[in-house]
């Protein structure tokens, strides 16, 4: 029964599925940009944002068309208005590791950055955490997305101490401040990151259970 | 306190289980959905509320029904239980007489006879049921002249004339158009202010534009009643869940 709706419904979850790849992959460039200095990475970084945003578009339709033709209940209802908040949160995602990748670009020096260092510990944080909330969709775990919902605490403490330690540089006038200043934005963008990944988890939870975290007891009256 | 409270309510056809165990607790000034597929028992027990049952032969009742605290089952006036809780049908059904006096029909039966009182009830009902401006110029001529959205509009004036509590609507759009079926559902968020509405649609969009709470019937049992906005939503039981996704059987 309703065939054509479940196999629209499975569309739009293999949608879904895609355009996080596409901001995982994202991501992971624009991150490997940095850590190694790669400006190849970096424009991959920016096409594949293009793809996320060109892929949003479609997802956005394919609700829509679903809203005003099924009109959904239940937990098909949830499965589409949380896909239309999730690819919000997923697009700006992909700005982010864009707007990390430009960065890199129009910066004449590479930013030098450890391996083990802040940064890039917060790098691979935000992939991980990436990569765990695609999971935590696809596989229909409320427990890796509730996981991917307290990670963002380890993000906001990376973000606090790479603040701090780069200001100390700037203060230390020994390096170039420009570059120091577009690397707090970088770390900003991260921990930006994480919050949007944190959205897309309390939306997976929402999706499953049809209780979302912002709307204390949305649906438990 | 609770409008109706149903404790243990069975009701037997014959050999028949027809409602199986049902407590429910339906508020004052609400509107209450009941949503289910054929035969499962919804316009049954929206029956048993003003004891329309007891008219079908072989139906034996179990269990308590509360109106206000009183068992409607126990020393109860049928006929006063009845103008308290008014019924609206599936099919518009007005009588084959003039619109004027099929609204005043149950207050004369009630023991009016005084025209200005009739007159003044007739244009109350009709207004509160939003037809007046309809029918104001040929209250005279015959209600079977109206369009079907019409007469549905004038059966409700009808219930609302003996100033019910309750009005029970079962399937009351079925046979209507959308413009007429969006009429009626107004007037169902106007009257809640005043009275207390139990409806048995299978349109479950219904349900959803104009119920507070609903509840879902299978097989002669309630299986899930919540506020509306959360049967929909997300609703608790697997077997509400497939059927109003439309993926039950």
């Amino acid at each position: 029964m309703r065939s054509n709706f479940d196999k629209q419904l499975d569309m739009l979850n293999v949608q879904l599925t895609e355009m996080s790849i596409f901001i995982e992959s994202a991501i992971d460039c624009a991150a490997d940009a940095l850590v190694h200095s790669d400006r190849k990475k970096a424009q991959m970084a920016i096409s594949f944002d293009s793809e996320a945003d060109s892929m949003e578009k479609d997802i956005e339709k394919l609700c829509i068309k679903l809203l005003l033709l099924q009109q959904p209940v239940a937990k098909d209802l949830r499965q589409v208005s949380a896909a239309l908040k999730m690819i919000t949160d997923m697009e700006r995602i992909g700005d982010q590791a864009r707007d990390i990748s430009e960065l890199i670009l129009g910066s004449e020096q590479d930013f030098c950055i450890k391996p083990d260092g802040i940064i890039a510990q917060m790098a691979d944080a935000t992939i991980k955490m990436v990569h765990e909330v695609v999971v935590s969709f696809v596989e229909k775990d409320i427990e890796k997305a509730q996981q991917v919902i307290a990670f963002d605490d380890v993000i906001d403490d990376l973000y606090s101490r790479a603040k701090l330690e780069i200001v100390g540089r700037i203060k230390a006038e020994k390096e170039d401040a420009d570059i120091l200043v577009n690397l707090l934005s970088i770390a900003k963008y991260f921990e930006r990151i994480g919050d949007h990944t944190t959205n897309i988890a309390e939306w997976v939870v929402f999706s499953i259970t049809g209780v979302h975290k912002k709307e204390n007891m949305m649906y438990t009256e | 306190m609770n409008k109706f409270e149903i404790n243990n309510l069975d009701l037997h056809y014959g050999d028949f289980h027809a409602l199986k165990n049902i407590n429910m607790q339906i508020k004052p000034n609400t509107v209450t959905a009941f949503i289910g597929p054929s035969g499962c028992g919804k316009s049954t027990f929206l029956r048993t509320l003003n004891r329309m049952n007891d008219l079908v032969e072989g139906c034996r009742i179990t269990g308590e029904i509360l109106m206000d605290g009183k068992n409607i089952y126990e020393n109860t006036d049928v006929n006063m239980l009845r103008k308290d809780v008014g019924m609206v049908f599936q099919k518009p059904n007005p009588f084959p007489m003039s619109v004027y006096n099929n609204i005043a029909y149950g207050p004369r039966t009630h023991g009016i006879t005084k025209k200005a009182q009739l007159d003044e009830i007739v244009e109350k009902s009709l207004r509160d049921a939003a037809i007046w401006d309809e029918v104001k110029d040929r209250l005279h001529k015959s209600a079977l002249g109206l369009s079907g959205g019409q007469q549905q509009r004038l059966c409700i004036a009808r219930a609302l004339a003996v100033k019910p509590q309750v009005l029970l609507m079962d399937e009351p759009t079925s046979a209507l158009d959308p413009i007429s079926t969006a009429k009626v559902e107004d007037l169902v968020l106007e009257l809640k202010r005043d009275y207390t509405i139990v409806m048995v649609t299978h349109n479950m969009q219904q349900a959803m534009r104009a119920s507070d709470e609903t509840a879902f019937f299978l097989l002669g049992e309630m299986v899930e009643k919540a506020s509306t906005e959360r049967l929909f939503s997300a609703p608790q039981d697997k077997r509400c869940e497939d059927y109003i996704t439309g993926r039950f059987g």
